[in-house]
């Protein structure tokens, strides 16, 4: 029972949650600046006709050239929060403008997104400013200790992230069938020295997905016990550095690595600030910590505590309940993806399809096919193909388009084919089915044609 | 614990610096694994696509002397045989259309040989304006076989009064002049692109990497775009009326003739079928193909089905028309069922073959998760 007990009041030295602030700021400085660069503002957010969006949040859309400016908002807010000038303020500025990047058009949906989300969410209410920033300077005041909550909060999010995604790879494709890796690894073939021995070997596919599966769910273990902390962190750099090797994943990898260090205890952070500390005032940047009054302990207000502490308790029983939530759907997770989302299922199912529309007149029986390309990007159309929410979206998009352009009596048939897993490909969308007069809700689609291969998945 | 986090920070920041770099290496180098796609390659390249422009270089050679012929000595002995010059080539570039890349793609060479519908005001402008430029893009929809097609069969109703058009009517000399340019334009074209090859072909087989820009990757996307493009909807789909309100007829291939759209059309799934098995050109030898890289990475079940699948079309095609316009316009149900057919195939290859062989798309860079 002992364990059960938390001590909220415990506190602990606020390094650790201060070099966590710069890191994660300067790491979504840089993603916005790599999001930039890489020309996919335009591309993703300004190009588009349509947009997909989260099911009640349809109000939310790219604002046109002033999308641009939505970016440096967040950009800034990002070196705000790395900085720690203004750090309330900037924090949650950041949390919505990037929430609201992320809400535009869910064709760019990534875990890793929703991971950031929810850091910078939890983020709101820590006092991750109390030591190690601009706003000390300002206040004339800085924190040595601050509750040891507000570290292990981050951990537990992080934990939940890896552990989630070590449940979700217990399944018989990945385990027994070593799906997708058996179809990603060969592809890799031009990767120097492995790309044609090891990428090509079935046991090493099976390894990989095992391995993985272990990984993810021992490594939160190991990063919280002391003695086999830097094995752990080892771990994490070469695993993250083999998959950004690997796959297109961006700046995943990197945030990953550099978050675990929370995990480090705080004379490491300490000689991570020392470090810095030197190095500006190498630069002639003399800091006047001389005035700073050092207070020992940040408490939370009262009121606060009464607060915050029930509601992150609540957000934290949310983020462990919610990938579970996929049990309440009948068939086949992977197939429907009805609760898929939001749930750490990360690079685990190789999915295609071919979805075309049916515009067909009721009344007088004729009909023709839309071609996919007039209304969505490639990467669109690809993202739409397989996933019956987007499919729903735009079929409506069509039957308004249509109804617009003067066609009547207008019913929207789906012609739909999905591969999964190295399974040949199946229809998967009811093709009778107008879906037109079917409606979005949290209910399942009967109109996905359950999961007819032969070789079922079984999993938690 | 000092040294330790030293170490530590060394290690992070070498990883962070190998990590950043090794993205950006564009070296391509020749791989060989189980599957030897430099094999592949090079039967396509030495056995497909070279004999295949030889053979339509001579095609096109005869068809321009048939067209000079014809403009000498304006006949029905001499328009028949440029017709059936014609009918050869326009055969032989069914198997030419869908290798979009190199200097066929540097030139749009397919935009100048096969665009249909043709317009025929713009032909018949250019005829009357006397100047014209072939090489503008706007001009694309005026020429290549499409034009010749109109050329000799859709200029007037019969052959008297077509053969009229190049001996007694006003400007028979401009459309004498047209026919010939048109065929100087396809001509030249082709032997560029002809000549071209004897120096691409080593860099297009040793460019067996998984990059966007890869000759694997282009190869096996442009495949599958022609199929779905240029076999399925341009030849059946579009006209059949499968993409708009109505059945548009007057858009099959070799319209004017009015005989040939079947023809053109069985010719075209040859071709693709023969590529997908490596099959020599013109010829039923076998070579390394798309079938045989399936069946390496363990996936015969989609070469099996794509095989079959193609079969099932062609036995629905056979049974249409050979006028495909008389078809659509009697009975279209019969060539949207074709079409129906066609498009399962596009579904295996799309999304089960490009699936197996996890392509480099050209199109998504977002990152993935």
């Amino acid at each position: 029972m002992k364990f059960l007990k938390y001590n909220f009041k415990e506190q602990t030295n606020a390094a650790p949650l201060a070099v966590f602030r710069l890191f994660f700021g300067l790491m979504m400085f840089a993603s916005i600046v790599r999001f930039w660069a890489n020309g996919w503002i335009e591309k993703l957010y300004l190009e588009p006709k349509m947009f997909f969006s989260y099911y009640g949040f349809s109000w939310i859309k790219p604002i046109g050239n002033y999308t641009y400016l939505l970016f440096v908002i967040c950009g800034l807010s990002a070196l705000f929060i790395a900085v720690g000038y203004k750090y309330r303020l900037a924090i949650i500025t950041f949390f919505l403008s990037f929430t609201y990047i992320e809400l535009m058009d869910k064709t760019t949906y990534l875990n890793h997104y929703y991971f950031i989300t929810i850091i910078s969410f939890v983020l709101i209410f820590l006092p991750a400013n109390a030591t190690f920033s601009i706003d000390n300077l300002f206040k004339k005041k800085k924190y040595i200790n601050i509750p040891k909550w507000t570290i292990d909060i981050i951990k537990i999010l992080l934990g939940i992230v890896y552990f989630y995604a070590g449940l979700a790879k217990l399944n018989s494709d990945w385990l027994f069938r070593a799906m997708p890796l058996k179809i990603w690894l060969p592809s890799k073939y031009d990767l120097p020295l492995i790309g044609n021995n090891f990428m090509q070997q079935e046991w090493f596919h099976f390894a990989m997905s095992w391995s993985g599966m272990l990984y993810d769910l021992s490594i939160p273990f190991l990063l919280l016990y002391k003695r086999t902390r830097i094995f752990a962190f080892v771990l994490v750099v070469i695993f993250h550095v083999f998959t950004r090797v690997l796959f297109p994943i961006g700046m995943f990898p990197f945030i990953m690595i550099v978050s675990t260090l929370i995990f480090f205890d705080a004379k490491f952070h300490q000689k991570i600030i020392d470090f810095i500390k030197n190095f500006l005032s190498k630069l002639s940047f003399r800091a006047q910590s001389r005035n700073l009054k050092l207070i020992n302990n940040y408490n939370f207000s009262t009121n606060k505590r009464k607060l915050f502490i029930p509601f992150l308790s609540l957000f934290l029983i949310i983020q462990l309940v919610l990938p579970f939530r996929y049990l309440l759907y009948p068939g086949e997770l992977f197939w429907t993806e009805e609760g898929y989302r939001f749930s750490w299922r990360v690079m685990l199912m190789e999915k295609a399809g071919m979805t075309n529309f049916k515009v067909v007149d009721t009344k007088t029986g004729r009909f023709f096919m839309v071609d996919n390309k007039d209304f969505l990007t490639t990467f669109q159309e690809k993202q739409m193909s397989f996933q019956p929410d987007f499919i729903l979206e735009y079929a409506h998009f069509l039957g308004d388009h249509f109804k617009s352009q003067g066609h009547k009596n207008i019913a929207i048939f789906a012609e739909s084919y999905v591969a999964l897993n190295g399974r040949l490909s199946t229809r998967y969308i009811d093709s009778k089915v107008d879906l037109y007069q079917q409606k979005e809700s949290f209910k399942h689609k009967d109109w996905i044609i359950p999961f007819s291969s032969n070789i079922k998945i079984t999993g938690l | 614990m000092i040294k330790k986090v030293h170490i530590l920070f060394i290690f992070v920041a070498t990883i962070f610096v190998s990590c950043s770099s090794s993205t950006s290496e564009e070296e391509e180098e020749i791989v060989v694994d189980n599957f030897d796609r430099g094999a592949m390659l090079t039967n396509i390249a030495d056995n497909i696509i070279i004999p295949a422009y030889t053979d339509f270089s001579t095609k096109m050679t005869a068809l321009k002397s048939a067209g000079e012929t014809f403009t000498e000595t304006p006949n029905q002995t001499n328009l028949e045989n440029l017709r059936s010059s014609w009918l050869v080539a326009y055969k032989t570039w069914q198997y030419l259309e869908v290798f979009n890349f190199g200097k066929a793609e540097e030139i749009q060479y397919s935009f100048y040989m096969n665009v249909y519908p043709l317009t025929v005001l713009d032909v018949e402008t250019n005829i009357s304006n006397g100047s014209y430029d072939l090489t503008s893009v706007n001009n694309q929809d005026a020429q290549g076989f499409p034009a010749i097609d109109y050329l000799l069969y859709g200029v007037a109703d019969s052959d008297v009064t077509i053969i009229e058009k190049y001996t007694t009517d006003e400007n028979s000399e401009g459309y004498k002049n047209y026919l010939t340019d048109v065929l100087n334009q396809m001509t030249t074209l082709t032997e560029q692109v002809f000549i071209d090859w004897s120096s691409y072909r080593n860099e297009f087989v040793s460019s067996t990497s998984n990059t966007a820009t890869s000759a694997v990757n282009i190869l096996v996307n442009d495949y599958v775009y022609y199929y779905e493009k240029g076999l399925r909807a341009n030849k059946f789909g579009i006209p059949a009326g499968v993409f708009s309100s109505t059945a548009l007829p007057e858009k099959v291939e070799a319209y004017y003739s009015r005989i040939y759209s079947k023809e053109l059309a069985l010719e075209a799934l040859v071709a693709v079928e023969a590529l997908f098995k490596g099959n020599h050109y013109n010829s039923s030898t076998a070579g390394v193909g798309f079938d045989d890289y399936l069946i390496d990475i363990e996936r015969e079940d989609i070469s099996t089905s794509i095989i079959n699948q193609i079969e099932v079309a062609r036995t629905q095609i056979n049974t249409l028309n050979s006028d495909f316009y008389e078809q659509i316009n009697t009975n279209d149900i019969a060539i949207l069922k074709a079409y129906d057919e066609l498009q399962k195939v596009v579904v295996l290859l799309k999304v089960d073959m490009l699936q197996a062989f996890n392509i480099s798309v050209d199109y998504v860079d977002a990152d993935g998760d």
